[in-house]
Protein backbone atom coordinates (compact mmCIF):
# COMPACT_ATOMS: atom_id res chain seq x y z
CA UNK A 1 0.00 0.00 0.00
CA UNK A 2 1.25 3.21 -0.79
CA UNK A 3 2.59 5.40 1.87
CA UNK A 4 0.27 8.32 4.03
CA UNK A 5 3.26 10.36 3.85
CA UNK A 6 6.81 9.62 2.22
CA UNK A 7 9.94 11.51 2.54
CA UNK A 8 13.46 10.73 1.43
CA UNK A 9 16.62 12.51 2.00
CA UNK A 10 15.49 15.56 2.41
CA UNK A 11 17.65 18.70 3.29
CA UNK A 12 16.96 22.45 3.55
CA UNK A 13 19.00 25.00 5.00
CA UNK A 14 17.90 29.00 5.93
CA UNK A 15 20.67 30.85 5.57
CA UNK A 16 23.72 29.21 7.51
CA UNK A 17 20.99 27.50 9.93
CA UNK A 18 21.05 23.89 8.17
CA UNK A 19 17.49 23.22 9.38
CA UNK A 20 16.65 19.59 7.94
CA UNK A 21 19.97 17.57 7.47
CA UNK A 22 18.90 14.06 5.95
CA UNK A 23 15.22 13.37 7.07
CA UNK A 24 14.29 9.69 5.99
CA UNK A 25 10.50 8.74 7.13
CA UNK A 26 7.77 6.55 5.88
CA UNK A 27 4.01 6.73 7.24
CA UNK A 28 1.86 4.00 6.71
CA UNK A 29 -1.81 5.04 5.91
CA UNK A 30 -4.05 4.84 9.02
CA UNK A 31 -1.63 5.76 11.50
CA UNK A 32 -1.62 8.07 14.48
CA UNK A 33 2.37 9.32 14.35
CA UNK A 34 4.00 11.50 16.29
CA UNK A 35 6.56 14.12 15.60
CA UNK A 36 8.20 15.49 18.81
CA UNK A 37 11.44 17.46 19.19
CA UNK A 38 13.05 20.66 21.30
CA UNK A 39 12.16 24.40 19.24
CA UNK A 40 14.11 24.43 16.10
CA UNK A 41 14.27 20.90 15.39
CA UNK A 42 12.93 21.25 12.52
CA UNK A 43 9.66 19.92 12.72
CA UNK A 44 7.53 22.72 11.50
CA UNK A 45 10.21 22.93 8.13
CA UNK A 46 9.57 19.19 7.83
CA UNK A 47 5.50 19.90 7.93
CA UNK A 48 5.92 23.06 6.23
CA UNK A 49 7.87 21.10 2.98
CA UNK A 50 4.94 18.50 2.75
CA UNK A 51 2.70 21.14 3.00
CA UNK A 52 4.46 23.08 -0.28
CA UNK A 53 4.79 26.03 2.21
CA UNK A 54 9.11 25.71 1.87
CA UNK A 55 10.68 24.34 -0.88
CA UNK A 56 13.62 21.23 0.38
CA UNK A 57 16.53 21.99 -1.26
CA UNK A 58 17.24 18.27 -1.76
CA UNK A 59 15.29 15.00 -1.52
CA UNK A 60 11.83 13.82 -2.06
CA UNK A 61 8.15 14.25 -0.38
CA UNK A 62 4.99 12.32 -1.47
CA UNK A 63 1.69 12.43 -0.04
CA UNK A 64 0.07 9.22 -0.77
CA UNK A 65 2.44 8.76 -3.50
CA UNK A 66 1.89 12.63 -4.75
CA UNK A 67 5.06 14.28 -5.11
CA UNK A 68 4.52 17.85 -3.09
CA UNK A 69 6.02 19.47 -6.13
CA UNK A 70 5.64 17.78 -9.42
CA UNK A 71 2.42 16.43 -8.60
CA UNK A 72 1.57 19.39 -6.07
CA UNK A 73 -2.14 19.71 -6.98
CA UNK A 74 -3.21 16.33 -6.10
CA UNK A 75 -0.42 15.88 -2.84
CA UNK A 76 -2.55 19.23 -1.49
CA UNK A 77 -5.72 17.92 -2.02
CA UNK A 78 -4.97 14.68 0.06
CA UNK A 79 -3.28 16.85 3.06
CA UNK A 80 -4.99 18.86 5.79
CA UNK A 81 -2.70 21.22 7.72
CA UNK A 82 -3.46 23.15 11.05
CA UNK A 83 -0.88 25.65 11.39
CA UNK A 84 1.26 26.08 14.52
CA UNK A 85 0.21 29.98 14.42
CA UNK A 86 -3.16 31.44 15.77
CA UNK A 87 -3.97 32.85 12.43
CA UNK A 88 -7.43 34.04 10.90
CA UNK A 89 -8.90 36.27 8.18
CA UNK A 90 -10.55 39.08 10.06
CA UNK A 91 -12.72 40.23 7.26
CA UNK A 92 -15.08 36.85 7.35
CA UNK A 93 -17.39 35.20 9.83
CA UNK A 94 -16.54 31.44 10.82
CA UNK A 95 -19.38 29.93 8.14
CA UNK A 96 -17.83 32.61 5.38
CA UNK A 97 -13.85 31.47 6.34
CA UNK A 98 -14.88 27.58 5.83
CA UNK A 99 -16.94 27.86 2.74
CA UNK A 100 -14.27 29.85 1.00
CA UNK A 101 -11.59 27.81 2.12
CA UNK A 102 -13.69 25.21 0.73
CA UNK A 103 -13.49 26.65 -2.32
CA UNK A 104 -9.79 27.10 -2.87
CA UNK A 105 -10.26 23.15 -2.73
CA UNK A 106 -12.42 23.28 -5.48
CA UNK A 107 -15.48 22.02 -3.41
CA UNK A 108 -18.60 24.05 -3.55
CA UNK A 109 -22.45 23.38 -1.99
CA UNK A 110 -20.04 22.22 1.13
CA UNK A 111 -22.32 22.90 3.66
CA UNK A 112 -23.71 19.74 4.88
CA UNK A 113 -19.78 18.50 6.08
CA UNK A 114 -19.37 22.28 7.15
CA UNK A 115 -21.92 21.67 9.54
CA UNK A 116 -20.73 17.98 10.40
CA UNK A 117 -17.41 19.30 11.26
CA UNK A 118 -18.72 22.89 13.35
CA UNK A 119 -20.95 20.33 15.42
CA UNK A 120 -17.85 18.26 16.47
CA UNK A 121 -15.50 21.26 17.50
CA UNK A 122 -18.49 23.07 19.15
CA UNK A 123 -18.43 26.40 16.54
CA UNK A 124 -22.20 25.73 15.19
CA UNK A 125 -23.65 28.60 17.42
CA UNK A 126 -20.32 30.76 16.56
CA UNK A 127 -21.57 29.93 12.55
CA UNK A 128 -21.93 33.73 11.78
CA UNK A 129 -19.32 35.15 14.27
CA UNK A 130 -16.54 37.21 12.72
CA UNK A 131 -13.54 36.11 12.99
CA UNK A 132 -12.02 39.06 14.85
CA UNK A 133 -14.99 38.43 17.51
CA UNK A 134 -13.46 35.04 18.76
CA UNK A 135 -11.57 33.87 21.53
CA UNK A 136 -8.13 32.04 21.15
CA UNK A 137 -9.74 29.00 21.66
CA UNK A 138 -12.61 29.27 18.91
CA UNK A 139 -9.81 30.60 16.34
CA UNK A 140 -7.81 27.54 16.95
CA UNK A 141 -11.29 25.49 16.55
CA UNK A 142 -11.94 26.95 13.33
CA UNK A 143 -7.98 26.57 12.07
CA UNK A 144 -9.04 22.92 12.47
CA UNK A 145 -12.08 22.84 10.68
CA UNK A 146 -10.27 24.71 7.44
CA UNK A 147 -7.97 21.97 7.46
CA UNK A 148 -10.72 19.67 7.22
CA UNK A 149 -13.27 21.34 4.78
CA UNK A 150 -11.79 19.07 2.10
CA UNK A 151 -11.81 15.46 4.35
CA UNK A 152 -8.30 15.01 4.02
CA UNK A 153 -6.87 11.57 4.20
CA UNK A 154 -3.73 12.67 5.41
CA UNK A 155 -3.72 15.05 8.67
CA UNK A 156 -1.26 16.97 9.83
CA UNK A 157 -1.30 19.30 13.70
CA UNK A 158 1.60 21.32 13.90
CA UNK A 159 1.17 21.85 17.68
CA UNK A 160 -2.66 22.32 17.89
CA UNK A 161 -3.10 22.19 21.56
CA UNK A 162 -0.39 25.46 22.59
CA UNK A 163 -2.25 27.64 24.64
CA UNK A 164 -5.90 25.81 24.68
CA UNK A 165 -8.00 24.67 27.70
CA UNK A 166 -8.74 21.32 29.05
CA UNK A 167 -12.10 21.29 27.46
CA UNK A 168 -11.16 21.60 23.82
CA UNK A 169 -7.99 19.60 24.53
CA UNK A 170 -10.17 16.84 25.16
CA UNK A 171 -13.09 17.82 22.47
CA UNK A 172 -9.91 18.00 19.79
CA UNK A 173 -8.56 14.65 20.46
CA UNK A 174 -12.30 12.85 20.36
CA UNK A 175 -12.51 14.19 17.33
CA UNK A 176 -9.00 13.67 16.08
CA UNK A 177 -9.07 10.22 17.25
CA UNK A 178 -12.48 9.04 15.41
CA UNK A 179 -10.61 10.85 12.34
CA UNK A 180 -7.76 7.84 12.60
CA UNK A 181 -10.58 5.41 13.70
CA UNK A 182 -12.05 6.56 9.93
CA UNK A 183 -9.24 5.45 8.22
CA UNK A 184 -7.71 9.12 8.46
CA UNK A 185 -3.55 9.22 8.62
CA UNK A 186 -2.70 11.53 11.76
CA UNK A 187 0.46 13.49 11.82
CA UNK A 188 0.99 15.33 15.19
CA UNK A 189 3.59 17.53 16.67
CA UNK A 190 3.28 18.99 20.41
CA UNK A 191 4.95 19.45 23.44
CA UNK A 192 2.50 17.87 25.35
CA UNK A 193 4.57 14.27 25.75
CA UNK A 194 1.76 12.98 27.57
CA UNK A 195 -0.56 13.69 24.96
CA UNK A 196 1.52 12.23 22.38
CA UNK A 197 2.27 8.60 24.61
CA UNK A 198 -1.63 8.36 24.91
CA UNK A 199 -2.02 9.01 20.97
CA UNK A 200 0.45 8.15 18.90
CA UNK A 201 1.24 4.50 17.68
CA UNK A 202 4.88 5.72 16.52
CA UNK A 203 6.77 8.34 17.39
CA UNK A 204 9.89 10.29 15.64
CA UNK A 205 12.00 12.55 17.72
CA UNK A 206 13.67 15.12 16.00
CA UNK A 207 17.07 17.13 17.17
CA UNK A 208 18.86 19.91 14.75
CA UNK A 209 17.13 18.76 11.79
CA UNK A 210 17.94 14.77 12.13
CA UNK A 211 15.61 12.22 13.34
CA UNK A 212 17.17 10.44 16.44
CA UNK A 213 14.69 7.98 17.56
CA UNK A 214 11.97 6.54 15.24
CA UNK A 215 10.15 3.49 17.06
CA UNK A 216 6.41 2.70 17.98
CA UNK A 217 5.63 4.18 21.35
CA UNK A 218 6.06 1.12 23.46
CA UNK A 219 9.30 0.20 22.01
CA UNK A 220 10.61 3.74 22.97
CA UNK A 221 8.92 3.84 26.44
CA UNK A 222 11.13 0.47 27.03
CA UNK A 223 14.43 2.17 26.09
CA UNK A 224 14.46 3.57 29.47
CA UNK A 225 16.07 1.55 31.39
CA UNK A 226 14.86 2.37 34.84
CA UNK A 227 12.30 2.67 37.25
CA UNK A 228 11.27 5.35 40.25
CA UNK A 229 10.23 3.92 43.57
CA UNK A 230 8.26 6.51 45.32
CA UNK A 231 9.09 6.16 49.31
CA UNK A 232 7.85 8.15 52.42
CA UNK A 233 9.70 6.72 55.39
CA UNK A 234 8.99 6.72 59.08
CA UNK A 235 12.64 7.25 59.50
CA UNK A 236 16.11 8.33 57.31
CA UNK A 237 16.63 7.09 54.41
CA UNK A 238 19.68 3.85 54.56
CA UNK A 239 23.03 5.82 53.55
CA UNK A 240 23.90 2.94 50.80
CA UNK A 241 20.42 4.41 48.90
CA UNK A 242 21.31 7.85 48.83
CA UNK A 243 23.26 7.20 45.78
CA UNK A 244 19.67 6.47 44.28
CA UNK A 245 18.30 9.12 44.96
CA UNK A 246 17.08 11.57 42.37
CA UNK A 247 14.62 13.72 44.41
CA UNK A 248 13.42 14.16 47.97
CA UNK A 249 10.20 16.49 48.81
CA UNK A 250 7.15 16.24 50.45
CA UNK A 251 5.46 13.37 48.40
CA UNK A 252 9.23 11.18 49.94
CA UNK A 253 12.34 9.94 49.29
CA UNK A 254 12.13 9.82 44.90
CA UNK A 255 15.06 6.67 44.03
CA UNK A 256 16.04 5.64 40.16
CA UNK A 257 16.46 1.72 40.15
CA UNK A 258 17.24 0.02 36.86
CA UNK A 259 14.81 -2.80 36.93
CA UNK A 260 11.99 -4.14 39.23
CA UNK A 261 15.17 -6.63 40.56
CA UNK A 262 16.50 -3.60 41.76
CA UNK A 263 13.36 -2.66 43.95
CA UNK A 264 14.06 -5.75 46.13
CA UNK A 265 17.41 -5.17 47.66
CA UNK A 266 16.39 -1.35 48.30
CA UNK A 267 13.70 -2.65 50.54
CA UNK A 268 15.51 -4.75 52.30
CA UNK A 269 18.08 -2.30 53.01
CA UNK A 270 15.07 0.30 54.46
CA UNK A 271 13.79 -2.81 56.52
CA UNK A 272 17.74 -3.61 57.99
CA UNK A 273 18.34 0.16 58.89
CA UNK A 274 15.05 -0.57 60.57
CA UNK A 275 12.71 2.00 58.95
CA UNK A 276 9.36 1.53 58.29
CA UNK A 277 7.29 2.29 54.98
CA UNK A 278 4.77 4.54 55.38
CA UNK A 279 3.88 4.97 51.22
CA UNK A 280 5.53 3.34 48.49
CA UNK A 281 4.59 3.91 44.52
CA UNK A 282 6.46 2.46 41.58
CA UNK A 283 6.76 4.56 39.09
CA UNK A 284 7.05 3.69 35.22
CA UNK A 285 8.86 5.92 33.06
CA UNK A 286 6.95 8.13 30.56
CA UNK A 287 7.42 9.76 27.16
CA UNK A 288 9.50 12.66 29.19
CA UNK A 289 11.87 10.22 30.20
CA UNK A 290 12.60 8.42 27.05
CA UNK A 291 12.31 11.97 25.30
CA UNK A 292 14.99 13.73 27.40
CA UNK A 293 17.55 10.39 27.59
CA UNK A 294 17.34 10.48 23.50
CA UNK A 295 18.24 14.30 23.81
CA UNK A 296 20.60 13.77 25.92
CA UNK A 297 22.72 10.95 24.23
CA UNK A 298 22.10 11.95 20.74
CA UNK B 1 -11.87 26.85 -11.72
CA UNK B 2 -13.76 26.29 -8.94
CA UNK B 3 -10.19 27.32 -6.89
CA UNK B 4 -9.72 30.70 -8.70
CA UNK B 5 -13.74 31.82 -8.75
CA UNK B 6 -13.31 31.35 -5.39
CA UNK B 7 -10.02 33.80 -4.62
CA UNK B 8 -11.29 36.00 -6.90
CA UNK B 9 -14.71 36.27 -4.92
CA UNK B 10 -12.67 36.14 -1.13
CA UNK B 11 -10.71 39.10 -2.91
CA UNK B 12 -14.22 41.01 -3.75
CA UNK B 13 -15.62 40.30 -0.36
CA UNK B 14 -12.58 41.52 1.40
CA UNK B 15 -12.83 45.37 -0.37
CA UNK B 16 -16.57 45.49 -0.67
CA UNK B 17 -17.01 44.81 3.27
CA UNK B 18 -14.98 47.54 3.94
CA UNK B 19 -16.22 49.89 0.98
CA UNK B 20 -16.38 52.91 3.32
CA UNK B 21 -12.59 53.31 3.32
CA UNK B 22 -12.03 51.19 -0.22
CA UNK B 23 -14.67 53.15 -2.58
CA UNK B 24 -16.09 56.07 -0.12
CA UNK B 25 -12.37 57.13 0.59
CA UNK B 26 -10.73 57.72 -2.75
CA UNK B 27 -13.91 58.98 -4.21
CA UNK B 28 -14.50 62.38 -1.51
CA UNK B 29 -10.55 62.47 -2.31
CA UNK B 30 -11.25 62.88 -6.42
CA UNK B 31 -14.20 65.42 -5.61
CA UNK B 32 -12.12 67.26 -3.05
CA UNK B 33 -9.72 67.73 -6.19
CA UNK B 34 -11.95 68.46 -8.48
CA UNK B 35 -13.50 71.39 -6.54
CA UNK B 36 -10.37 72.92 -5.28
CA UNK B 37 -8.09 72.33 -8.31
CA UNK B 38 -11.31 72.94 -10.75
CA UNK B 39 -11.64 76.13 -9.16
CA UNK B 40 -8.09 77.77 -8.71
CA UNK B 41 -7.34 76.88 -12.79
CA UNK B 42 -10.53 77.35 -14.58
CA UNK B 43 -9.55 80.63 -15.30
CA UNK B 44 -6.07 79.73 -16.09
CA UNK B 45 -6.05 76.94 -18.47
CA UNK B 46 -7.75 76.40 -21.49
CA UNK B 47 -7.09 72.28 -22.90
CA UNK B 48 -7.81 71.45 -26.40
CA UNK B 49 -9.18 74.92 -27.14
CA UNK B 50 -13.06 73.90 -26.45
CA UNK B 51 -12.61 71.97 -23.04
CA UNK B 52 -13.05 73.51 -19.50
CA UNK B 53 -10.31 72.90 -17.45
CA UNK B 54 -12.93 70.98 -14.55
CA UNK B 55 -13.84 69.09 -17.73
CA UNK B 56 -10.32 68.29 -18.63
CA UNK B 57 -9.79 67.18 -15.21
CA UNK B 58 -12.40 64.63 -14.46
CA UNK B 59 -11.13 62.00 -16.64
CA UNK B 60 -7.77 62.57 -15.41
CA UNK B 61 -9.09 62.27 -11.61
CA UNK B 62 -10.90 59.03 -12.42
CA UNK B 63 -8.11 57.46 -13.79
CA UNK B 64 -5.70 58.23 -11.17
CA UNK B 65 -8.25 57.30 -8.83
CA UNK B 66 -8.40 53.63 -10.36
CA UNK B 67 -5.05 53.53 -11.02
CA UNK B 68 -4.55 54.21 -7.24
CA UNK B 69 -7.34 52.08 -5.79
CA UNK B 70 -5.82 48.89 -7.82
CA UNK B 71 -2.40 49.35 -7.13
CA UNK B 72 -4.02 49.61 -3.26
CA UNK B 73 -6.46 46.40 -3.44
CA UNK B 74 -3.66 43.71 -4.57
CA UNK B 75 -0.90 45.38 -2.76
CA UNK B 76 -2.88 45.48 1.24
CA UNK B 77 -4.34 42.18 0.94
CA UNK B 78 -1.35 40.40 0.18
CA UNK B 79 0.60 42.65 2.51
CA UNK B 80 -1.89 41.79 5.56
CA UNK B 81 -2.07 38.65 4.56
CA UNK B 82 1.52 37.91 4.66
CA UNK B 83 1.83 39.85 8.04
CA UNK B 84 -0.92 38.69 9.54
CA UNK B 85 -0.10 35.08 8.44
CA UNK B 86 -3.23 34.15 6.85
CA UNK B 87 -1.49 34.01 3.46
CA UNK B 88 -1.59 30.04 4.59
CA UNK B 89 -5.20 29.44 3.91
CA UNK B 90 -4.25 30.83 0.00
CA UNK B 91 -0.92 28.70 0.19
CA UNK B 92 -2.17 25.33 1.06
CA UNK B 93 -4.81 24.78 -0.91
CA UNK B 94 -4.43 23.51 -4.93
CA UNK B 95 -4.79 27.37 -6.51
CA UNK B 96 -1.72 26.87 -9.48
CA UNK B 97 0.27 30.53 -9.67
CA UNK B 98 -1.67 31.56 -12.81
CA UNK B 99 -4.90 31.43 -10.51
CA UNK B 100 -3.59 32.93 -7.72
CA UNK B 101 -2.32 35.88 -10.08
CA UNK B 102 -5.65 35.97 -11.71
CA UNK B 103 -7.76 36.45 -9.41
CA UNK B 104 -5.61 39.09 -6.99
CA UNK B 105 -5.34 41.26 -10.60
CA UNK B 106 -8.52 40.65 -11.59
CA UNK B 107 -9.90 41.88 -8.05
CA UNK B 108 -8.07 44.50 -8.41
CA UNK B 109 -9.30 45.58 -11.64
CA UNK B 110 -12.73 45.40 -10.03
CA UNK B 111 -12.14 47.86 -7.45
CA UNK B 112 -10.32 50.18 -9.50
CA UNK B 113 -13.63 50.11 -12.19
CA UNK B 114 -15.54 50.64 -9.47
CA UNK B 115 -13.70 53.55 -7.82
CA UNK B 116 -13.43 54.86 -11.42
CA UNK B 117 -17.26 54.57 -12.07
CA UNK B 118 -18.40 56.21 -8.54
CA UNK B 119 -15.75 58.63 -8.72
CA UNK B 120 -17.47 59.95 -12.68
CA UNK B 121 -20.92 59.22 -11.08
CA UNK B 122 -20.08 62.05 -8.41
CA UNK B 123 -18.67 64.39 -10.22
CA UNK B 124 -21.33 64.61 -12.94
CA UNK B 125 -23.42 67.59 -11.17
CA UNK B 126 -20.07 69.76 -11.14
CA UNK B 127 -19.20 69.11 -14.92
CA UNK B 128 -20.98 68.74 -18.46
CA UNK B 129 -18.73 65.82 -19.83
CA UNK B 130 -19.41 63.56 -22.70
CA UNK B 131 -18.40 60.13 -23.22
CA UNK B 132 -17.73 59.65 -26.83
CA UNK B 133 -15.69 56.48 -27.64
CA UNK B 134 -16.51 53.81 -24.52
CA UNK B 135 -15.04 51.04 -26.15
CA UNK B 136 -11.44 52.87 -25.84
CA UNK B 137 -12.65 54.44 -22.22
CA UNK B 138 -13.24 50.77 -21.21
CA UNK B 139 -9.93 48.83 -22.85
CA UNK B 140 -7.89 51.93 -21.43
CA UNK B 141 -9.82 50.92 -17.60
CA UNK B 142 -8.96 47.84 -17.68
CA UNK B 143 -5.73 47.21 -18.98
CA UNK B 144 -4.46 50.56 -16.48
CA UNK B 145 -6.12 48.75 -13.46
CA UNK B 146 -4.50 45.15 -14.71
CA UNK B 147 -0.96 46.90 -14.84
CA UNK B 148 -1.63 48.86 -11.42
CA UNK B 149 -3.02 45.57 -9.81
CA UNK B 150 -0.02 43.81 -11.20
CA UNK B 151 2.25 46.11 -9.94
CA UNK B 152 0.76 45.79 -6.55
CA UNK B 153 1.31 41.69 -6.26
CA UNK B 154 5.02 42.48 -6.59
CA UNK B 155 4.91 44.93 -4.03
CA UNK B 156 3.04 43.01 -1.54
CA UNK B 157 5.03 39.96 -2.57
CA UNK B 158 8.23 41.31 -2.08
CA UNK B 159 7.29 43.61 0.92
CA UNK B 160 7.75 42.64 4.43
CA UNK B 161 6.13 45.13 5.99
CA UNK B 162 3.48 47.86 5.69
CA UNK B 163 5.93 50.55 5.62
CA UNK B 164 7.52 49.22 2.35
CA UNK B 165 4.42 48.82 0.53
CA UNK B 166 3.54 52.56 1.41
CA UNK B 167 7.07 53.69 0.12
CA UNK B 168 6.51 51.62 -3.06
CA UNK B 169 2.84 53.54 -3.42
CA UNK B 170 4.29 57.08 -2.16
CA UNK B 171 7.82 57.10 -4.22
CA UNK B 172 6.58 55.64 -7.24
CA UNK B 173 3.26 54.96 -8.00
CA UNK B 174 2.47 58.36 -6.91
CA UNK B 175 4.97 60.39 -8.42
CA UNK B 176 4.01 58.50 -11.61
CA UNK B 177 0.55 59.25 -11.27
CA UNK B 178 0.96 62.76 -10.49
CA UNK B 179 3.40 63.01 -13.37
CA UNK B 180 1.23 61.37 -15.75
CA UNK B 181 -0.74 64.81 -16.92
CA UNK B 182 -3.89 63.93 -14.80
CA UNK B 183 -3.90 67.67 -13.94
CA UNK B 184 -2.56 69.50 -17.13
CA UNK B 185 -2.04 68.36 -20.83
CA UNK B 186 1.72 67.66 -21.76
CA UNK B 187 1.56 69.79 -23.96
CA UNK B 188 1.93 72.51 -21.99
CA UNK B 189 5.30 71.50 -20.13
CA UNK B 190 8.25 72.87 -21.19
CA UNK B 191 9.99 69.98 -23.92
CA UNK B 192 12.24 68.31 -22.01
CA UNK B 193 9.56 67.49 -19.87
CA UNK B 194 7.43 66.51 -22.71
CA UNK B 195 9.74 64.27 -23.60
CA UNK B 196 10.33 62.88 -20.08
CA UNK B 197 6.52 62.20 -19.55
CA UNK B 198 6.55 60.22 -22.51
CA UNK B 199 8.63 57.62 -20.70
CA UNK B 200 5.74 57.72 -18.09
CA UNK B 201 3.83 54.81 -18.68
CA UNK B 202 1.11 55.87 -16.80
CA UNK B 203 1.06 59.01 -19.24
CA UNK B 204 -0.54 56.62 -21.98
CA UNK B 205 -2.94 55.02 -19.60
CA UNK B 206 -4.44 58.58 -18.98
CA UNK B 207 -4.32 60.47 -22.20
CA UNK B 208 -5.86 57.30 -23.58
CA UNK B 209 -8.41 57.14 -21.14
CA UNK B 210 -8.74 60.85 -22.11
CA UNK B 211 -9.37 60.21 -25.39
CA UNK B 212 -12.41 57.96 -25.23
CA UNK B 213 -14.08 60.88 -22.82
CA UNK B 214 -13.17 63.95 -25.32
CA UNK B 215 -11.95 62.16 -28.86
CA UNK B 216 -8.84 64.23 -28.77
CA UNK B 217 -5.31 63.22 -27.11
CA UNK B 218 -1.82 64.04 -27.42
CA UNK B 219 -1.20 60.44 -28.36
CA UNK B 220 -2.77 58.85 -30.78
CA UNK B 221 -5.07 56.13 -28.64
CA UNK B 222 -4.09 52.99 -30.08
CA UNK B 223 -0.44 53.85 -29.82
CA UNK B 224 -1.09 54.41 -26.00
CA UNK B 225 -3.43 51.16 -25.92
CA UNK B 226 -0.36 49.35 -27.37
CA UNK B 227 2.19 50.66 -24.94
CA UNK B 228 0.24 49.91 -21.99
CA UNK B 229 -0.76 46.45 -23.09
CA UNK B 230 3.26 45.99 -23.26
CA UNK B 231 3.62 47.36 -20.28
CA UNK B 232 0.40 45.17 -18.74
CA UNK B 233 2.57 42.10 -20.03
CA UNK B 234 5.52 43.03 -19.18
CA UNK B 235 4.95 43.29 -15.52
CA UNK B 236 2.33 40.32 -15.70
CA UNK B 237 5.26 38.10 -16.50
CA UNK B 238 7.72 39.70 -13.70
CA UNK B 239 4.56 38.63 -11.57
CA UNK B 240 4.40 35.36 -12.89
CA UNK B 241 8.07 34.52 -12.51
CA UNK B 242 7.81 35.86 -8.98
CA UNK B 243 4.74 33.51 -8.03
CA UNK B 244 6.28 30.54 -9.76
CA UNK B 245 8.96 30.83 -7.84
CA UNK B 246 7.25 31.36 -4.80
CA UNK B 247 9.48 34.51 -3.99
CA UNK B 248 8.98 35.71 -1.03
CA UNK B 249 5.68 33.01 -0.50
CA UNK B 250 7.16 29.99 -0.30
CA UNK B 251 10.63 29.31 1.06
Amino acid sequence: MTAAIEIRDVHKRFGTLQALAGIDLEIPQGEFFGLLGPNGAGKTTLISILAGLVRADRGVARILGHDVLAAYRAARCTLGVVPQELVFDPFFTVRETLRIQSGYFGIRGNDAWIDEVMGHLDLTSKADTNMRALSGGMKRRVLVAQALVHRPPVIVLDEPTAGVDVELRQSLWRFVRRLNRDGHTIVLTTHYLEEAETLCERIAMLKQGRIVALDSTPNLLKRVHQLFLRLRLAGELPEELKALEHGNGEAGHLLRVRSYEDVEPALASIREAGCRIEEMEVIQPDLEDVFVEVMQQS
Amino acid sequence: MIGFSTLLYKELLRFWKVSTQTIGAPVLTAVLYLLIFGHVMEARIRIYDAIPYAAFLVPGLVMMSMLQNAFANSSSSLIQSKITGNIIFVLLPPLSYLEFFAAYVLAAVARGVVVGAAVLLVTLPFVEISIRQPLWILAFAICGSGVLGALGMVAGIWAEKIDQVAAFQNFLIMPLTFLSGVFYSIHSLPDIWQVVSRFNPFFYMIDGFRYGFFGASDIDPARSLGIVTVFLAVVSMLTLALLKRGYKLRH
